[in-house]
Parts: C-alpha cells; sequence; structure tokens
C-alpha cells in the first residue's frame, strides 16, 4: 500500500482558463478572472461572461482578505498524503471586496505549516483571513492565515 | 402540447439482494434485476425496445439488451451527474414511451460498491476539471462537500446535529421493518449517533449512506398498455430535471445562493405539471446520500419554507404516521445505497400497499435523486 511518503498532496491540473491564476499566485498575488466588457468578476473562471458572454478578461488583483464561510474537518479513510495530516481542515473563503467569490482552500499556522497546523477551536464562520502562498509540488498554492492569530 | 402527464407507468419491479460482498459482478446482477422486473410485469424481454441508465453505470444498454434477449431498441439514453439522474431515466422512459418512440422501457442500476473501490481513489482524474479548484486543498470525498454544505446550513438556520439524527434514525427505522436492508437488524439510538467517529466533521458515521452491491430495474409502459399487466399500474404522474443557474457539479459554492440547490429548481417544474401540491403527499421517498440532503431537499420540493427544514424532522415528521413518511424502505441510509433506485422502487410498492412499512392508503409519492448535483425527480400516482 501506498504511504504518504511517496504520495503527495494533490495538484491541480493547470488548463487554459485557469493559468493566469496560478501565474500571478507565483508572483504572491491573489487575483480572479473579470470580465472587460461589463466589469463582473467570474469563480472559477471559464472562457465566457455569463453576464454579457464576452470572450475578453482581465484579471483584477484582490486584497487577499476574506472571511470564512464554511469549514470541514475531514476523518480517514482518505488518500495518503491527507490521512497523514487528518483530520485537517478545508475551508470556504469569501472574499472581502467580492463576498460572492469563495475559494477552497485550507486554514494554516503559516504559509508552510501542515494543514491540521490550526486549532480547531479557532475554525469559525466569519473569522477574517488573509491569504499567503506556499510552494506545493513547484506550484504556489493559496493558503489561508487568521488576521489575528 | 401533449402532456407526459399519467400517459405512463411502472407496471414491473425488480431486485437483487443487498449486501457488503455479492459474488456475482454487475453485469449479471443488471440482467437479474431487469428480468426480474420484467417477470413482475408479466411482459417478455423481446418486446423491451427502450433503455436508460445514469452515470457510474458501468454496465451498459448494448451488454444488457443482448444479455436479457430485448428486441431491436429505438431508445436509450444516459443521463449525467451519478446518482442525480435516477429518477430522470423515469422521466426520459416516459417521454420516449409517451411520444411513440418506444413502447416497453427499462430503468436500471447496478452496483458493487460494497466490495468495490471507493471513490475518492480515483480523486486525481477530477483534477482536469473544476476539481482543480476543491481537490488539492483536501476536499476529496462526497461527504466533505456536502459537509461544506451542511456547516453553513446549520450557521445560517440554527439546524442541528439532532435533526441530522432525526432523518438517521427515520430510515433507520423503516430499515428495520425491512427484511431486504442492508440494516434491518441493526437499530439506531441518538447515544450511537452522537458517539460515533466523524467522517467530514459535522458529518458523522450515521450521516452517510451504505457501501452496498446490488440492482434494481424498472418497467415502464403507457397507460394503455398497463391496464393488461400483472400489477397494479402506478402512474408516471410529473417528472422533472433540475441544473439551476451556475450551479457547479457537487460543489455549489460558487453560485449567489448555495443554499437552494437543485431541488429548486426540478421542484418548479415538477409541481407547476403536477394536478396536486405538496401537502397532498403521502409518502416521499428522498435521496439520502447523507442526512443534510433530507432538511434541504424539504425546502427545496416545498414541504416547508426556507430554513425550516431542520425543525420539520421534529416531532416524528418523518417517521410513519408523521407528516410525510420518508424513505419508507430504510432509504440510502439503511437500506441500500444504489444511487437512489431503490427509493424508485419503494415508491412503487408503497402506492402497489405492498410496502413493509406501508403508509395506509398510500395514492401519492414524490421520488428524488441526488441534491447538491444536477437533480431530477418524479411524482408517482396510484390509480
Amino acid at each position: 500500500m501506498a504511504d504518504a511518503t511517496t504520495e503527495p498532496l494533490l495538484s491541480p491540473t493547470i488548463d487554459t482558463d485557469g493559468a493566469p491564476f496560478w501565474e500571478y499566485a507565483a508572483q504572491g498575488e491573489l487575483r480572479i478572472q473579470a470580465c472587460t466588457a461589463c466589469g463582473e468578476l467570474r469563480w472559477p473562471p471559464r472562457p465566457c461572461c455569463p453576464h454579457c458572454q464576452s470572450f475578453d478578461s482581465e484579471w483584477r488583483r484582490m486584497s487577499g482578505r476574506g472571511r470564512i464561510w464554511s469549514y470541514v474537518r475531514p476523518h480517514p479513510p482518505l488518500l495518503p498524503a491527507y490521512a497523514a495530516d487528518a483530520p485537517y481542515n478545508a475551508i470556504i473563503v469569501e472574499l472581502a471586496e467580492a463576498p460572492r467569490i469563495r475559494l477552497v482552500g485550507n486554514l494554516v499556522a503559516a504559509p508552510d505549516a501542515p494543514l491540521n497546523s490550526v486549532d480547531p477551536d479557532r475554525l469559525r464562520i466569519g473569522a477574517k483571513v488573509q491569504v499567503a502562498f506556499t510552494d506545493v509540488n513547484g506550484i504556489a498554492m493559496p493558503r489561508w492565515l487568521l488576521e489575528r492569530p | 402540447m401533449a402532456s407526459l402527464k399519467d400517459a405512463t407507468a411502472i407496471v414491473g419491479i425488480g431486485q437483487t439482494a443487498f449486501a457488503k460482498q455479492l459474488p456475482e459482478d454487475e453485469k449479471t446482477l443488471a440482467c437479474r434485476a431487469i428480468v426480474a422486473a420484467l417477470d413482475d410485469a408479466g411482459i417478455a424481454p423481446s418486446e423491451v425496445d427502450a433503455f436508460a441508465s445514469y452515470t457510474m453505470e458501468e454496465t451498459d444498454e448494448v451488454e444488457v439488451a443482448k444479455a436479457i434477449g430485448a428486441g431491436d431498441v429505438t431508445f436509450f439514453s444516459k443521463v449525467g451527474y451519478g446518482g442525480g439522474g435516477s429518477c430522470a431515466t423515469i422521466a426520459h422512459l416516459a417521454a420516449a414511451v409517451a411520444t411513440g418512440q418506444a413502447n416497453v422501457g427499462i430503468a436500471w442500476r447496478s452496483r458493487k460498491r460494497g466490495s468495490g473501490p471507493r471513490p475518492w481513489k480515483n480523486t486525481a482524474v477530477q483534477l482536469p476539471t473544476p476539481g482543480q479548484w476543491t481537490r488539492p486543498f483536501g476536499l476529496l470525498r462526497p461527504a466533505d462537500e456536502i459537509g461544506m454544505l451542511a456547516r453553513r446550513y446549520m450557521h445560517e438556520y440554527g439546524a442541528t446535529r439532532d435533526h441530522l439524527f432525526n432523518v438517521a434514525l427515520a430510515c433507520r427505522n423503516r430499515a428495520n421493518q425491512n427484511p431486504a436492508a442492508m440494516m434491518y437488524e441493526r437499530p439506531l439510538t441518538r447515544e450511537m449517533y452522537m458517539s460515533s467517529r466523524w467522517i467530514s466533521e459535522p458529518l458523522c458515521l450515521f450521516d452517510n449512506c451504505l457501501e452496498t452491491d446490488g440492482a434494481l430495474a424498472c418497467v415502464i409502459v403507457s397507460a394503455e398498455r398497463a391496464r393488461d399487466c400483472r400489477q397494479k399500474p402506478v402512474y408516471i404522474h410529473s417528472v422533472a430535471q433540475g441544473l439551476p443557474a451556475q450551479h457547479h457539479g457537487m460543489v455549489n459554492y460558487w453560485n449567489d445562493d448555495p443554499l437552494t440547490g437543485p431541488a429548486w429548481t426540478a421542484a418548479r417544474h415538477l409541481w407547476k405539471q403536477a394536478d396536486f401540491a405538496p401537502q397532498d403527499v403521502d409518502v416521499a421517498q428522498i435521496y439520502d446520500a447523507f442526512t443534510p440532503l433530507i432538511p434541504l431537499s424539504l425546502e427545496g420540493y416545498g414541504f416547508c419554507g426556507r430554513g425550516e427544514g431542520g425543525a420539520f424532522t421534529e416531532g416524528g415528521a418523518l417517521e410513519s404516521g408523521g407528516r410525510l413518511p420518508i424513505n419508507t424502505g430504510g432509504g440510502g441510509l439503511s437500506e441500500a445505497y444504489v444511487h437512489g433506485f431503490n427509493l424508485i422502487n419503494e415508491g412503487v410498492k408503497q402506492l402497489r400497499g405492498t410496502s413493509t412499512a406501508q403508509v395506509p392508503d398510500a395514492a401519492t409519492c414524490l421520488v428524488t435523486a441526488g441534491e447538491g448535483v444536477p437533480t431530477s425527480a418524479v411524482l408517482l400516482r396510484a390509480p
């Protein structure tokens, strides 16, 4: 059986629609796709604006601040790399300047800390968080830190 | 415009045993359920000319038709999104038969999940999809995805674990009356529920459906033909599918209002086409892969107002003799998890008057498919 030391955490498959997100992430920036024609933000990224059907988009820089919208604590059975840190947290963050944009992520004690590094008692819907990036398998992954640790 | 209302009927149902492990393969189990359903209807396999299934079904209609000895097949469909497609098979066959594209339709489900691979083992294949925005963060399994909605739902509306327990208990109590159910001889208590292990907090072991081996099938013909069949017909009164605007697979977090899921969309069409309303439903079979899907569905299908789904479960409302008895065979939580097809057959049993937890004089039944994913539903009516 495979173990956590040989199987890494899953990496996103970077496709055409999402590539800019990861390019900006590598520069430490959280950017969200926006329609160039009508200005609406959209998530996840896609080729066409659902509001005005324009195919022109840009990537707007966000403050990186948000609030926890919901969270879970997965327990095994899980894939080995995740089971090693279980129970960990997975959270949904609503962005401060665009609450309808919600990103799935993890609340951690430091950008490169494991997924179980925050005391579960600190998990609370509405808690304010700030994005940080950390290298996982060569990709800059967003992680979330409590604004008041 | 032609109406599907009561134009077709379910005239045969069949199933295999349910177990953690059955020796036969999925194809064989599928054929056994289908042959049993045709025998129940008194219709020869050579008369079958339509098939409908839904994704994550490994046996295709070519194999099934060949094995059972079907005639020339003139209609076949396969609906996406796994458990969201169960009732859509009935909808598609009803449309095909009502419009003359076929005469005898078979819908089925065969599953070896009790002894087969775990769904989260396949997580890596979902990374080229929108799963790339969830899976790497450890949202690996359906329980994790629905747990997110459940946590938010509990936060917004004050729903509690006791409400989720009410759902699990109602299903278990009905399974305890059903000798075919996986949990027939295994009662559930509040203490067992509250002290069980977590799967994905806030969801514990008993909030999750059962991994089951087994197969089911049903036979659909025109209402006219149904009069000559062996069994009392169960009419297909109204059908609907639901894929809400800006919906995303099973992770409905990215639209404006994540707590009004696909059930709300399907319900609007379902009731618009029906001669009766939610308060006229005698018994309901509501897709229960996870307990929180029940309060969400109760709201979506109009049995209570928004945010009231948790409170609706109080006072034995979901039990036999309650306001809305649900999942009277035990459901996915306690009879068998075969992507909801047992709910369809149980609905038929109720309207035939042959359920192991029979609702007296049940004449109307709602059956739903998976909430949280693009879904479907059907209203059944007794003659």
